[in-house]
Order: C-alpha cells, then sequence, then structure tokens
C-alpha cells in the first residue's frame, strides 16, 4: 500500500500559465496517472479572455486545481468568468468545475455530455477519493446548463468562441473550441502528444474526425496532454501512426481468432517506445478496440 | 425458488444495503458483507470446497484495464457426462451493485462447462466462479482484480451507436469441426445493457434500465448453455462456450432483455472444413 494520504489538503499553489496566443492562456498538466500529489492536475486547462468576460477550458481533475485556475484567472484579469467548458467527460478535465460554481457561469458541454456523467460520475468521484483522498475534497460532478447539439458560438465582448460538437471519436462526448480572432484550435483529448492517446469512444470514429479536422488546416492547435514541438501536422501524425497501428494489429489478431486475452498480450507492443504512460493504457485501447471491431466481418 | 427470482431479491437488498454500507466508510467491511449475503442467499450453510484447480479455474486479469470490458475465462477441469458434469458455474463479483452478475446452467451436452465472458468490474473486488456439480456439491474460484484507471467507467462507449443495433447476434464457430470432439462456440449480442442505476443530474431522473436478462443455447434441440444474467455483463455480451458437434444439427441462441425483448439466432453445424474457411 501506499502512505496513508494526508486529511486534509493544501491544493497546488499558484499555478503556472502560459499566453500560447494573445488573450489565451494555457496550464500545461504533468504527464503523470492522477494522484494526490499532482491534485489530478495531468490535462491541459486554461482560459480565453475577452473584452467583456472569461471562458475556461476544462477546469482540472479536482475542485482544488479548478479553484488555484481561478486564482490564476483572478491575477490576470478582473473580468468575470462567464462560461466553464467542459471538453468531454474524463475526470481530469471536469472535477475543477466546483470551483467556479460561485461565479455563476454557464457550464458549457456536447449534447452527450450530460449522459457520460450520469453513466460514469459516481465511479469517478469514488476512484478519486480512494486514489487521491483530501486532495479530492469538494471535487464533484457540475453537469452543463448550455449544451452544444452541433455548434454553438460563445460571445466573450470582441471575441467569439466558435464550439463543435463531434461525432463519437476520443469519447462519445467530445467537443472543441476555435478562437477565430488567433486560428487556434483547442482539441482538448482529440490530440495527445508524449501521453499515450487513450480510445474511450470509437477508434474509427477518431480517425475518422481527426481526418476532418486537418482538412480545417487551423493556424495553432492545443493539445489535451502534453505539448507540442515540432508543429500539430506531426503530433497529428504520430497519434494517427499509433491508432491505425493497434487498429491493424487487432484486426489481424481477431482474423488469426484470438481472445482478447491474446490481442492485449502483444498488439500495441511495437509502438511502447513512442509514448509515456504506455502501460496504463495500451492494454485498455486494444481491449476496447477489440471489441469495437469485432463486429466489423 | 427460481434463481432470477433470487438474483433479484438479492439486487434489491444489496441495493437497500449500499447506502449504509457506504456510510461506515470500512470498505473491508463490506467486501466480506456482500459475499456472505450472496453465500447465504445461494448456498445457505453448504460447503464450498476450494479445488486445488481440480474442477474449477478462474482466470481474470490482476487489474480491469478498461472497467467497462473485463475479460473472464472460467475453465473446469473435468468432461461432462451423465454421470459426473457441472449443472451450474455462478459468477459472482463482491463489490458490483449486482454481485450476482451470471448464473450458467449446462448439460452434459455441453461436452465442457467452460465459459469466458466480460463484465464490468467498478471497485476493486474479488471475482468468485463456483461449480455445482450434479450431486449437489460446489467448489469455488477466486480471484482479486484491481479497479481500473482514472478515466475508465463501466459505462459504455457510445449507447447511441448500441441501442440503433440492439438484438444483432453472431454465432461463430471453429473451422474444423469434428464429431464428438468438444468445440468452441461463440456467441455475440449486441445490446447496450444499460443498468438503469445512472441518474441523470439535470433532469433527476434515471436512464431506464435494458438489459439482456436470459440466454438459452440449444444445439439439435438440446440444450447447451444457459444463462441468467444482468448488467454485469459488458455492453454487446460475448459468450465462449463448449458444444459437442455431429453430423449436421442446429445450434440456436435465443435471448430476452428486461423489457422482455427477445432475439434469436441459429447456424447449421457442419463437420470437417467448411467452404472458405
Amino acid at each position: 500500500m501506499l502512505a496513508p494520504l494526508p486529511l486534509h489538503a493544501e491544493g497546488p499553489g499558484a499555478l503556472e500559465v502560459r499566453e500560447v496566443a494573445p488573450g489565451i492562456f494555457l496550464h500545461p498538466g504533468l504527464q503523470e496517472d492522477m494522484t494526490a500529489q499532482n491534485f489530478a492536475g495531468i490535462a491541459n486547462i486554461g482560459f480565453v479572455v475577452g473584452e467583456k468576460c472569461v471562458a475556461i477550458i476544462d477546469s482540472g481533475g479536482t475542485k482544488l486545481l479548478g479553484e488555484a485556475l481561478r486564482q490564476a484567472v483572478k491575477r490576470r484579469t478582473d473580468k468575470p468568468i462567464c462560461y466553464v467548458i467542459n471538453s468531454h467527460v474524463h475526470p481530469d478535465h471536469i472535477f475543477g468545475n466546483a470551483a467556479f460554481k460561485g461565479e455563476k457561469p454557464a457550464f458549457v458541454g456536447h449534447h452527450k455530455l450530460p449522459a457520460a456523467m450520469a453513466a460514469r460520475g459516481q465511479v469517478y468521484r469514488n476512484a478519486l477519493n480512494r486514489n487521491l483522498g483530501a486532495a479530492a475534497e469538494g471535487s464533484e460532478i457540475v453537469p452543463p446548463t448550455l449544451l452544444v447539439r452541433d455548434t454553438l458560438d460563445l460571445d466573450l465582448g470582441g471575441r467569439t468562441l466558435k464550439l463543435k460538437a463531434w461525432p463519437t471519436a476520443h469519447t462519445d462526448n467530445d467537443l472543441t473550441v476555435y478562437d477565430p480572432q488567433t486560428g487556434t484550435l483547442w482539441l482538448a483529448d482529440l490530440l495527445f502528444v508524449g501521453h499515450i492517446p487513450v480510445v474511450d469512444g470509437s477508434i474509427r470514429g477518431w480517425l475518422k474526425v481527426m481526418g476532418e479536422i486537418k482538412g480545417l488546416a487551423p493556424e495553432r492547435v492545443v493539445s489535451g496532454h502534453g505539448l507540442i514541438q515540432n508543429g500539430w501536422n506531426e503530433a497529428f501524425d504520430r497519434q494517427q501512426g499509433y491508432l491505425l497501428a493497434i487498429l491493424d494489429q487487432t484486426r489481424a489478431a481477431l482474423k488469426a481468432k484470438q481472445t482478447i486475452q491474446q490481442a492485449i498480450a502483444t498488439v500495441g507492443e511495437s509502438e511502447r517506445s513512442k509514448w509515456l504512460l504506455f502501460d496504463l493504457f495500451n492494454k485498455r485501447n486494444v481491449t476496447a478496440v477489440y471489441a469495437e471491431i469485432e463486429w466489423e466481418d | 425458488m427460481k434463481n432470477r427470482t433470487i438474483k433479484r431479491l438479492l439486487a434489491m437488498t444489496l441495493a437497500a444495503l449500499l447506502p449504509c454500507a457506504a456510510a461506515l466508510a470500512a470498505d473491508e467491511g463490506q467486501k466480506a458483507g456482500n459475499w456472505d449475503l450472496v453465500r447465504t442467499s445461494l448456498f445457505g450453510d453448504r460447503p464450498i470446497g476450494d479445488n486445488d484447480g481440480t474442477v474449477i479455474v478462474l482466470e481474470a486479469p490482476d487489474r480491469a484495464e478498461d472497467a467497462a470490458i473485463v475479460p473472464l475465462s472460467i475453465k473446469t477441469r473435468l468432461t461432462q457426462t451423465p454421470d459426473r458434469f457441472i449443472k451450474k458455474v455462478y459468477l459472482i463479483i463482491d463489490k458490483n451493485p449486482s454481485p450476482v452478475g451470471a448464473i450458467f446452467t449446462f448439460t452434459p451436452d455441453s461436452g465442457r462447462a467452460d465459459i469466458d465472458t466480460r463484465v464490468r468490474i467498478e471497485e476493486y473486488s474479488t471475482v468468485r466462479a463456483i461449480a455445482e456439480m450434479n450431486d449437489g456439491k460446489l467448489y469455488m474460484a477466486s480471484k482479486y482484480v484491481k479497479a481500473a484507471g482514472g478515466c475508465s467507467a463501466p459505462a459504455g462507449k457510445d449507447l447511441e451507436a448500441a441501442m440503433a443495433r440492439v438484438g444483432k447476434m453472431k454465432i461463430k464457430l471453429d473451422d474444423n469441426l469434428k464429431a464428438g470432439e468438444p468445440s468452441i462456440a461463440q456467441l455475440m449480442v449486441s445490446h447496450p445493457n444499460v443498468s438503469g442505476l445512472a441518474m441523470d443530474q439535470l433532469t433527476r431522473l434515471y436512464a431506464p434500465p435494458q438489459f439482456v436478462r436470459k440466454i438459452d443455447v440449444s444445439y439439435a434441440g438440446k440444450p447447451i448453455m444457459s444463462a441468467e444474467v444482468d448488467f454485469t455483463i459488458s455492453e454487446d455480451p460475448n459468450f465462449r462456450f463448449y458444444f459437442v458437434p455431429k453430423q449436421g444439427g442446429e445450434m440456436k441462441a435465443e435471448v430476452v432483455d428486461s423489457k422482455d425483448l427477445k432475439f434469436s439466432s441459429s447456424v447449421q453445424v457442419v463437420l470437417g472444413k467448411r467452404p472458405g474457411s
């Protein structure tokens, strides 16, 4: 067992945020598993400042981290926070929502986010308590109050964010945020950099959505994990390489009549050296991909 | 009392117990408590042998990689004969909301009482497979399975897509069937297997339950494998089991879900290499 978790947590301290484009601030998450030490601060989170108000894009994995993000906003601007956008249901992106309730923002999500929160929320909450102890204090599921069925514009004053709800890809509730003013497309977990991609929706859907996004040719992209080093096209190609590798290898395993247990022992191993946190997610990805494509023939 | 009634009663009793149990914050106590309750309800005070792997073996991963799809393999160590056979295999996941996930029924015609399936596991839990012999003797194999990582949940990946293809079925057989030699058959059922336990926080309404509850597979008119199951089984329920092929005969699978929707599928059994294989 790990050392006992502390009964009360102080919070992560002041968050480092960087301005990736004028008025767009990013706090890079750690490339780690969620722990009490990192306050589940493993996802890239941030905010966009307009003339009238501020939109949060993903609130972090705990209320304490969300609170640190709120303080980071307050240090930059005294404009109110009018929107908290959740890119999808995963806990490292949503459990900070609770820290913003007092600001009375609209919580914005994909139209399938409420159902996903309903199906997964309690399990996520239990797991966060179990793994983080006091660091999880106050973290709760805060469902969206404003839903995006297809696209939605959010006016921040002098700057309009364009939100898009995608068909099933990384999850069945992926939402992206585009800022035309700076040509920045916040993809969240539709793009993983460094951190191994996680398949929790549909691998075939994700590859298709990636193709569409590539066609949009945005000037700048923000990924959900890790920082883009050599241009987003290269990051896209790397992710596509992994997804295609496990898709092809899983298809071959199915053709050879391998069971899931046999498939997860080998599929994806060729990609091991290219990704961080490989052991946490590769077998899981192969399991999900196997179950998805088993119906193909 | 029918197994189904037992399963329902158990699910209700445990559901009623859960909030109190959670309030105790005594994880270990709850784990033991569930099993004690299940054990008593299903088997009374009948002894359960641990069998040292001579009757039943449970293969499960150390950690649930994907909480929604945890592959389990129950292997038995004897050939089913009319004199000595495994009548039932119980699959129990102590800490799941419905611990008695499946009760499988086999016959001497099954050949073997092995079963592979995929389940949802939400918490660190002991998983148990219990074989009940035709003479009533019980043997158990168990394994402790750690819960999945933080962003995995025992929920479906794409409910809408699953709903759209509900009831589609497939039966897969091995390529080179030999008369009299127990062979594996795989039954796939496209079904969202929704638990009905998820509450929408906006509407405070529960998504209606809809899950596969009964499966009957027969070959040449004789039962091979039946199962009483619930939402413990993963979305798109999937089973691998044995049968003993002979020349001809139809394998038929009938499925009933909790809304009493019925689905069926069948395949003609052909010995030897099949065309195209």
